[in-house]
């Protein structure tokens, strides 16, 4: 293959600009290993560059997309039979089409016919105009038009053999939608790589492949892209709570507990051969969270609460008040045993959290303190979730202060921007002179300053 | 471009060799057992290759342990692992001197005499020579040497350089498994289960280890592997190993395997079941995985399943079969709760 040096570093250089960190080793690796792998077989080369260029779990998508662009499947190699004509060339071929993606689906096909397919699809229903009149591909008007979704009732009513009630209906419908969003995956990736041939792989890796959802924005998040990263939660809250044991052990360690080392030494004749330290349990502290939980930051306190949840642990309490323009406890909603995946939504069922629905910062803190002071003591941790856009109200920092003041310790998590604070109608700068704000607009950005704020 | 053109060849002749190609890996797992997706082989082949350690990371029970052991028995390697824990060090990961037995030959040497010397071989004896007060100085060699014998300094400082010579030998020296993989001369693969318990500090010593493959024990000299040891690390991912160990290693991230392997996997463990079960039950466990619980099941749990289906003789996987087994694939009653929701077995 001419030219694998350049290609490589192209490669890589595409993967740092995604964040991943790769470094000159890694890069050296990844060039050893391109020597020592047959390059004909694609996804041998796939998992040994992975292998040299990767470190951690998560990277895996945005390695994947970039594998895609940067190392395509030779057009000729994809197997896929030019897929027969449409019969009605007058029509509009989204009937036509969605028979044969049905037909497909429904005998589980394999990769090559449906590659074909989602060419076809693209080709037939996704064209437009770009800039300059040169064709563009648009999955997204392709699967717009295809509306791949709505052939679920077909293909269950297709299963008529297979009962249709219990596990195995169950099963069967899942991997039915599976099966779609694998198709809808096809059409978009096919789109990516016309793209590409046409604009340059640089310039779609650019703009096309998403970074990984620790990196992404909270505020501009997809909702599929925040379901993702609620999924990483557990692991994360894993990490961060053995990190924690790990600073406990180290903080604790050392004194010598000369009795139990002596009794221990007894069986060694004496010789004190294992000293035994003494662990000191520190008493944990008590946390309360105070949530805004409004649409413009819900993607960044639902998945803020839920860690904390996962962490619950690690205090002797958790207390959970959630606000829009009023505020109310919750915390069952979050307790440990607690259901997590509706926990939102019922927050606005079961809790009084809106009157007139826009976030009142000043409002919320004034009413906590008349009705919850006695919930902050010294032994409290607080927690204050949210942008502090007070949509032009009075921010009553005065009252966040009292709070505060109560409070062994204080902190503000905010998902905006550092550099919009104090735009508009954010009164972030007047409550970050109250208590230490920190910008989370990212999950990885949220574990580093959570990491840093968990009780030793 | 192929295989024989390997950089392994020149930059480490050491490299272990133990694999012709990525399909010979496969071949050769699969003839002990371990079905390896095309990921973990190539690894194994390119870690083999390079001679580089391979960090093998991943949920609970997807095959991470079993891969070392299937590499070795592939491969007539024996099977050198370390089991890391939380405080594990130095004296339990690469070496550690016989204190007892030390002492004791202290304490003989002491006396000057052979006869005593095998009255102490009685660690009571040995360690009375003091109460728990003095027994500290006991650790200090020369103390104990001083005390047990009214002899002069010279005298004194003569018996316990020989003396030392003789206890920091190889007769008092407790290998563990880092040093003991890179003295073996036969083909052998070091595991090193679950790294991330241990704390930080062992990372440093692995580095050592397994950049150079060579140790440094001070009162003994630098030990250098003859024979590169094929070295398979794996991580839970509790935490983040150091970025310096990772740039050391090749990483492969072990997820749960596809459907198509798992079935084989399921069929290969528990050969007595139905291959229309083991379809099905590798469709449920992937189901549920797919569902949000708090402990997705492994592939050790979808085998787990298989074996209960037999035991109990349920010949299907229908809805009663799955109420009442759910319960061996999921751990936590919660989990169990949403599942049967999930899959409309309420
Ligand atoms: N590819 C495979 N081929 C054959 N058996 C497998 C495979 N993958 C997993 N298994 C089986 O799955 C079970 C779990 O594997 P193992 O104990 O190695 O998991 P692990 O990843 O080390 O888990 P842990 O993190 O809990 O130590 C074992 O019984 C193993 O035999
Ligand atoms: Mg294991």
């Amino acid at each position: 293959m001419p030219g694998v040096p350049d290609h490589l570093v192209a490669f890589v250089t595409a993967l740092r600009s995604h964040g991943v960190a790769v470094g000159p080793g890694e890069t050296v690796d990844a060039a050893q290993v391109i020597t020592a792998l047959d390059l004909l077989q694609r996804e041998q080369l796939r998992e040994g560059l992975a292998a040299a260029l990767l470190r951690r779990g998560g990277e895996r998508a945005v390695f994947d997309s970039l594998f895609e662009l940067y190392f395509p499947v030779a057009t000729a190699a994809t197997g896929a039979a030019e897929p027969a004509p449409l019969e009605e060339p007058g029509g509009d071929g989204v009937s036509e089409l969605r028979e044969r993606l049905a037909g497909l689906l429904a005998d589980d096909a394999d990769g090559p016919q449906l590659r074909a397919l989602a060419g076809q699809v693209l080709d037939v229903l996704g064209g437009t105009t770009g800039a300059g009149g040169a064709a563009r591909w648009s999955a997204y008007q392709a699967l717009d038009r295809l509306a791949p979704q709505t052939l679920l009732a077909q293909l269950f009513a297709g299963m008529g053999s297979r009962p249709a009630e219990g596990v195995t209906g169950e099963l069967a419908r899942r991997e039915v939608r599976e099966r779609i969003a694998g198709f809808r995956r096809l059409v978009e990736a096919e789109a990516v790589r016309r793209t590409a041939e046409q604009r340059g792989r640089d310039a779609v890796a650019r703009s096309v492949v998403p970074r990984p959802p620790e990196q992404r924005d909270f505020l501009s998040a997809r909702s599929d892209e925040l379901a993702a990263l609620r999924r990483t939660v557990s692991p994360l809250a894993r990490r961060l709570a053995t990190r924690l044991a790990a600073r406990r052990r180290r903080a604790h360690r050392g004194r010598l507990d000369l009795r139990r080392t002596l009794r221990a030494s007894m069986s060694t004749g004496g010789v004190p051969v294992r000293p035994a330290y003494r662990r000191p349990r520190p008493s944990r502290p008590e946390l309360v969270v105070l949530c805004d939980v409004s649409g413009s930051v819900a993607g960044f306190s639902h998945f803020t609460l839920l860690l904390v949840a996962a962490l619950a642990e690690q205090f002797s309490k958790v207390r959970v008040f959630a606000f829009v323009d009023r505020i109310d406890e919750v915390t069952e909603l979050f307790a440990p045993g607690a259901e997590q995946s509706g926990a939102m939504a019922r927050v606005f069922g079961e809790a009084d959290v809106v009157h007139s629905g826009h976030s009142d910062y000043g409002g919320v803190f004034a009413d906590f303190l008349t009705g919850h002071a006695e919930v902050v003591g010294p032994k409290t941790s607080l927690l204050v979730l949210g942008d502090g856009r007070t949509n032009h109200r009075h921010p009553e920092s005065g009252a966040l202060a009292s709070i505060v003041a109560a409070a062994r310790h204080a902190h503000w998590l905010n998902p905006e921007p550092r550099t919009d604070w104090g735009t508009g109608d954010s009164a972030a700068l007047t409550y970050g002179r109250v208590l230490p704000m920190h910008e989370c607009r990212t999950a990885a950005q949220l574990a580093d300053v959570v990491a840093g704020l968990l009780p030793v | 471009m192929s295989a024989d053109a390997s950089p392994g060849s020149h930059h480490h002749s050491q490299a272990a060799g133990l694999f012709g190609s990525v399909d010979d890996v496969t071949e050769k797992l699969a003839s002990v057992g371990y079905l390896a997706s095309t990921a973990v082989a190539t690894t194994v082949f390119l870690a083999d290759r390079l001679g580089k350690p391979l960090l093998v990371e991943g949920p609970a029970g997807v095959g991470k342990t079993e891969l070392a052991r299937a590499v070795a028995q592939a491969t007539g390697s024996e099977l050198v692992r370390l089991q890391c824990y939380e405080g594990i060090d130095e004296a339990r990961a690469l070496y550690e001197w016989n204190h007892a037995k030390q002492l004791l030959r202290i304490t003989a040497g002491g006396a000057g005499n052979p006869a005593t010397a095998g009255g102490a071989g009685n660690p009571a004896t040995a360690g009375g020579a003091g109460n728990p007060a003095t027994a500290g100085g006991a650790g200090n060699p020369a103390t104990a040497g001083g005390a047990g014998n009214p002899a002069t300094a010279s005298h004194r400082e003569q018996g316990w350089s020989d003396i030392k010579d003789d206890i920091f030998s190889e007769e008092f020296l407790l290998p563990r498994p880092l040093l003991s993989a890179i003295r073996r001369t036969e083909p052998t693969v070091l595991l090193v289960d679950e790294t991330d318990k241990a704390d930080v500090e062992v990372e440093g010593l692995l580095l050592e280890v397994l950049g150079d493959y060579q140790v440094t024990v001070p009162e003994l000299g630098t030990v250098t592997a003859s024979r590169r040891p094929f070295a398979l690390l794996t991580s839970n991912a509790t935490r983040e190993l150091s970025e310096a160990l990772k740039r050391r290693c090749l990483f492969l991230h072990l997820d749960f395997p596809d459907a198509d392997l798992e079935r084989r996997i399921v069929l290969r463990r528990v050969p007595e079941l139905p291959e229309a079960v083991a379809e099905t039950l590798v469709r449920a466990v992937r189901a549920l995985r797919a569902i949000q619980l708090r402990k997705a099941p492994s592939v050790a749990e979808t085998i787990d399943w298989a074996r209960t289906l037999l035991a109990l003789g349920l010949g299907t996987l229908d809805d009663d079969a799955v109420r009442a087994t759910l319960g061996v694939v999921l751990k936590h009653q919660s989990d169990v709760r949403l599942a049967m929701r999930e899959l409309q077995l309420d």
